[in-house]
Order: C-alpha cells, then sequence, then structure tokens
C-alpha cells in the first residue's frame, strides 16, 4: 500500500560508537529487522518489521542497542487515543479482527498491587523460615468432611483422589503448538524436578513426554483434540476446559501453518488444516452436563486421577463455581481476565471477563457460605506475577495458583505479544525448527526450577512473616490481608478490611 | 582433562562465540575497543551450511599431529593436556593447518597460526566462548 497510515510502533537505536558488525542482531532477528549494508558498511534497520520482542538487545555483545517506543505521535486526544486509530487503520486495511496475544495489557484495576499483607509484631511472633519448618506442600483435591469409621469403629482412612504438591504453585495449560516442543519440555523437566505438575493444554501430549506424566495435568477441551485412553492414563489429572482468562466464551485457533508434522499427530489431525476449537463444549449446557463428562472421565481412568474444572473468570463466577463444586470435580481452576494466550481476538482479550482477585474471593467466599468449599480444590490463574501474588491469593481463598506468562518469561518471553505471528525469536510460540532450537530446554528446565524455587522461598519468608508456619494455615486467611485506595464496595468483595483498620 | 565439545543440536550460528574468542584474546578491556575496526581472527570457528551448523574448535588431541608438522617448535602440547602454541616460534609454514583434520587451526591476517587454548593463557582462564554461548551449544568439561 502506498501510503502507510501506521507507523512503526518502535525505533532501533543503535550506537555507532559500540556497533562491531558482528551481526549477531541481523542472524536473531526473525523478522528481518537489522542488516548490513555493505555500502555504507554499516548495521541499519527497518524498523517497521520491530515488534520489541528484545532478542537482538539481550543479544548484542556490546550492547549497541536499544528498542524505544516511536516517540511520533498523531494529535493527542483523550478519546480516540494513538492506539485505537492505529486499530481502525489495520482493520481498514485487512477487513478482519484484531489479533492480539498474552494477557490483557490494559490500564484495569490490578487489585493484587492494591492489597497488602500483614506481618506479625511483638505478639504471636514471626517465625524464621531458615531456623524452623515452613510447610509449603498442597494437596489439591476433595478434603474429607470429616473422621469416618467402619462398622467395627476402625477409622477409615481411603482419602478422596488429589494432587500433591510440593509448593502452591503450577504451571498453567499452554498447547504443544501454541508453544514449542522444548517449551513443553522445560515445563515438564522442571515440574518433576520441582514436585509440581504442568497442563498439556488443548494440544495434546506428544509422546515423548509420557514419562513425565506423574507431573502432568493432561486437558479435555471443547475440540477434543489429542484424547485418548493412553493420554488420560499417563496424567496425574485432567483437567476440563470450559473457559480461558484471555478470550471467555469463545474457542481457540490454531492456524493450518503451525499443524505440522508432530503437532497433527500429538493432537490427531490431519496436516494442514484450521483447527478451531469449538466455543462451548457441544455436549455441556448445564451442570448435570458437566457432571456426565467428569464422570465419564473418572470412570475411564477408574476413579484415580482428580478431575479440575477450569472455567474462565466471568459476571456470574461465583455461581457458576458452586455448580461446579457439585457435579464431581475435584478442583476448579478459575482464570482471570489478565491470563495470557497465543491468539485471541484484541476486542475479547481487552474486554471480557473480570479480576482474578475479585472472581476468587467471590467464588471463595460463595463456597464456605454454601458449606461446599471442601468438596473441592480452587487455583487461579490469570497473571499471577509473583511470590507476593500468590501469597495474596492464597490468602484469599486459594489453594495453588497457575502460572503461565510468568513461566514463559523465566525462559526468556519478553512479552513483545505477537505470538500469533509464530515468529517468536526466543524459540517459545514457534514451531518454526531454526526458532524453536534456540530454546535449549536444560537451559529453559534450569530457569523455571530456580524461578519456582525462588518464589517458594519468599512464599516462606512472607509466611513466616505473618506468624504462619503452613500454607494451610494461611489459606482463606484474609485477616492476613488489608486493602489500599480501594472503595467499600471492593473490599466487601474481596472480604478484607481497609488497612488502619 | 576439561575439553571444549560441542552441542551441534543448540548450536544457533550466531557466531557470538567467535567474537568472545577474539575478545578474549585480545589484551583488550571490552569488545569494542578490542574488535572494533580492526582485523581480528577468532581461534573457534562457525561451520555452516543451510540447517546445520556448529563451532569448531581444537579438540586438544591425545596425540596432536599438529604438534608433530610443527617445523619450529610453535605448537607443544602441556602438561595439563592442552594444546599450546607460542605465537612468537610460528613461521607461518601451515603445516599443522594441512595436518589437523578438524580444520581447528587457522592464519590470522600476518600469516601467523591462531588455535583455541581455551582462555587458559588469557585474563579469563576459563574458555570465553563457553561463557557466551546463549544456548549452551558449546560447553567445557570432562568426559
Amino acid at each position: 500500500m502506498a501510503i502507510q497510515y501506521n507507523n512503526p510502533l518502535f525505533e532501533v537505536v543503535r550506537n555507532y560508537d559500540r556497533c562491531i558488525n558482528c551481526r549477531v542482531c541481523e542472524r536473531q532477528c526473525a523478522n528481518g529487522v537489522h542488516y548490513f549494508d555493505e555500502k555504507a558498511g554499516k548495521m541499519l534497520s527497518d524498523e517497521t518489521k520491530c515488534v520489541d520482542c528484545q532478542r537482538c538487545v539481550c543479544l548484542c555483545p556490546t550492547h549497541a542497542l536499544k528498542i524505544i517506543p516511536n516517540p511520533n505521535s498523531f494529535r493527542k486526544n483523550n478519546n480516540w487515543k494513538q492506539s485505537l486509530l492505529c486499530e481502525i487503520y489495520k482493520q481498514a486495511e485487512s477487513g478482519g479482527i484484531l489479533t492480539s496475544s498474552m494477557g490483557n495489557p490494559e490500564e484495569f484495576p490490578i487489585y493484587f498491587d492494591k492489597i497488602l499483607i500483614n506481618a506479625s509484631q511483638v505478639t504471636n511472633p514471626s517465625i524464621d523460615p531458615l531456623r524452623e519448618p515452613m510447610e509449603t506442600k498442597v494437596y489439591l483435591g476433595s478434603r474429607p468432611q470429616g473422621v469416618q469409621k467402619d462398622a467395627s469403629g476402625k477409622i477409615i482412612c481411603d482419602l478422596p483422589v488429589h494432587l500433591w504438591l510440593n509448593m502452591p504453585i503450577m504451571f498453567s495449560a499452554m498447547s504443544y503448538g501454541s508453544i514449542s516442543y522444548n517449551a513443553h519440555k522445560a515445563m515438564a523437566m522442571a515440574s518433576k524436578k520441582l514436585g509440581i505438575f504442568y497442563n498439556t493444554g488443548e494440544g495434546g501430549l506428544h509422546e515423548d513426554f509420557y514419562p513425565y506424566g506423574a507431573n502432568t495435568i493432561v486437558q479435555v477441551a471443547s475440540g477434543r483434540f489429542g484424547v485418548h485412553q493412553g493420554y488420560l492414563d499417563a496424567a496425574a489429572a485432567i483437567e476440563i476446559k470450559i473457559g480461558q482468562g484471555a478470550k471467555p466464551g469463545i474457542g481457540g485457533h490454531l492456524p493450518g501453518e503451525k499443524i505440522v508434522g508432530d503437532i497433527a499427530k500429538t493432537r490427531m489431525i490431519p496436516e494442514g488444516k484450521e483447527v478451531v476449537s469449538p466455543a462451548p463444549h457441544h455436549d455441556i449446557y448445564s451442570i448435570e452436563d458437566l457432571r456426565q463428562l467428569v464422570l465419564s472421565l473418572k470412570e475411564a481412568t477408574a476413579y484415580t486421577k482428580p478431575v479440575i474444572v477450569k472455567i474462565a473468570a466471568v459476571h456470574n463466577v461465583a455461581a457458576i463455581a458452586s455448580g461446579i463444586a457439585r457435579s464431581g470435580a475435584d478442583i476448579i481452576a478459575i482464570d482471570g481476565y489478565r491470563g495470557g494466550t497465543g491468539a485471541a481476538p484484541t476486542r475479547t482479550r481487552d474486554n471480557v471477563g473480570i479480576p482474578i482477585e475479585l472472581a476468587l474471593a467471590a467464588v471463595d467466599s460463595r463456597l464456605r457460605d454454601e458449606g461446599i468449599r471442601d468438596n473441592v480444590g480452587l487455583v487461579v490463574a490469570g497473571s499471577v506475577r509473583s511470590s507476593a501474588d500468590i501469597v495474596k491469593a492464597i490468602c484469599l481463598g486459594a489453594d495453588a495458583c497457575y502460572i503461565g506468562s510468568a513461566a514463559l518469561i523465566a525462559m526468556g518471553c519478553h512479552l513483545c505479544r505477537t505470538c500469533h505471528t509464530g515468529n517468536c525469536n526466543w524459540g517459545i510460540a514457534t514451531q518454526k525448527p531454526e526458532l524453536v532450537k534456540r530454546l535449549n530446554p536444560e537451559i529453559a528446565a534450569e530457569r523455571l526450577y530456580n524461578l519456582v524455587t525462588a518464589w517458594n522461598h519468599e512464599i516462606q519468608e512472607m509466611m513466616g512473616g505473618m506468624g504462619i508456619n503452613s500454607i494451610e494455615s494461611m489459606r482463606g486467611n484474609r485477616l492476613m490481608l488489608r486493602g489500599v485506595g480501594l472503595n467499600g464496595k471492593e473490599l466487601e468483595i474481596l472480604g478484607i478490611k481497609h488497612a488502619g483498620e | 582433562m576439561k575439553r571444549v565439545y560441542v552441542k551441534e543440536e543448540w548450536c544457533l550460528g550466531c557466531h557470538l562465540c567467535e567474537y568472545n574468542c577474539a575478545f578474549a584474546n585480545s589484551n583488550e578491556r571490552d569488545m569494542v575497543s578490542a574488535l572494533k575496526g580492526k582485523p581480528w581472527v577468532s581461534a573457534v570457528q562457525i561451520e555452516e551450511s543451510a540447517d546445520v551448523c556448529f563451532a569448531v574448535a581444537c579438540r586438544h588431541c591425545k596425540e596432536p599431529l599438529c604438534v608433530t608438522a610443527c617445523i619450529t617448535g610453535a605448537l607443544t602440547k602441556a602438561e595439563d593436556g592442552s594444546v599450546r602454541i607460542d605465537r612468537d616460534k610460528c613461521v607461518g609454514c601451515h603445516s599443522c593447518i594441512m595436518m589437523c583434520p578438524y580444520g581447528a587451526v587457522v592464519m590470522d591476517g600476518n600469516h601467523v597460526a591462531n588455535k583455541c587454548q581455551l582462555c587458559l593463557t588469557n585474563k579469563f582462564g576459563q574458555p570465553k566462548c563457553v561463557e557466551g554461548c546463549p544456548n549452551g551449544a558449546i560447553v567445557y568439561e570432562e568426559r
């Protein structure tokens, strides 16, 4: 097109005093931004192609590069923001819906940042996790309602099936297809070493990863891709995905170009065909229908594996969760509106769903009020960004958290939010062999291990500070939280007091 | 002894090892002053074709043919097992280059042979190519 309505979003700033023309930036940019001009004898850039993934910056051996936002701006308008104009130009050109990746980046409140954690002073002294035991093990699943005895008076020791985590953290569902083989392998390796779980997402389980089955949660989503008896048998738990925080109410879409080789085989679909997961499960139109699927999956696995039901945090989440808790599911996973994705319609990602903090508090309160909180484990996702977010989530009532974006970031992701292009320079959200090999799973697994271990230490420190020595005592302990800058309604929903109260 | 080994599977062909090598053996404080606008040579070389790339560096053979071939005694086998080069003694006869079955010896612009000495003779003391490899494609280990 002759007129470029949209300007480049970024500017490549190259310090020519430092650039040694090593061309590493050129070799590492799958978008073709950098090139060597033989005549000029120097590196130049085509900024229109830059997505700000920072790969070139990170690999430049002389720190000669910076990627900065393009300072060029349209005339300031508080109603018509520049981003809106850019999106309209894009749609006027393409006629298509806007697609985005990773989580909602818009300026909505982040309640985790408006919640503060308590600490002990003088009374109920704090505990030093370096010197005293600090329990971060978590059991996920239905809990016994009381001590039960058999006819002869002996205690019945049969516990419901559950997942046992060394720490209250799991890797979110990210499918093989949306992310690379190496990224999946890294999560599988790290989960095994950490004693936690990763989730296959809707992409099936690659046959190479069956040995990691004891640390794998397999997903059964609306398309049923990759689901077969061996898949269910291999896993530690089965997750029914009803919805995803990044795109509540709609299904998934994996373009045909990504359905190649092992991905097609693992998903059990023909190569090169578009994969569109239906928006609903076509066999689930009620809680009773959901119960049928939960029980079918339990029956298929001889009642040996817990079943998780994952839903997006939407307006009526508490009532839905209440239904799920009665459906026979062992664990409910709730995904907030900030949750990441490999590709979602921009308008859905940025405008649908509710914050995970409010959804979690509402669900936990509802289940407690109805006396069914112990029927299920509660896992939350949707932008859990640090160990502090995890502590706050557990105090609000969660048993554990899923981390997706944080895990990808640990592996190198810089949140450039262009996963949907399939050109991930970090080898994560791509299926191009030359890019996939950029992620050495051994290095990535070690980084994931380090991250989760570090967070676990931090959780222990914060628990110790509160005078709490086990996750169990922290779960739902909202007295340990105070809000800052929140209004009365927000505090009421979160079930916490304002700081100073 | 510990040697530099390459893992072809993870080599990205980014050539950073070459730049790190040249810098490490330059005696300069930073890479810009070491390499900018100057001729340089690296003791590790990336070999690449369409889909394959990997780093080639001296294997520090048990019985190094380059040492046997060297006509001036510039190449020697050190006590620690590494193959060292005294570049002041090299006369640029190319014998070592012809004998090395791996292509691990290279000539610099002054017709002086250059090869990997595992950074044992420079200020880093550990192979800089290994430290700088972004994907763990070069390792320094005992096997």
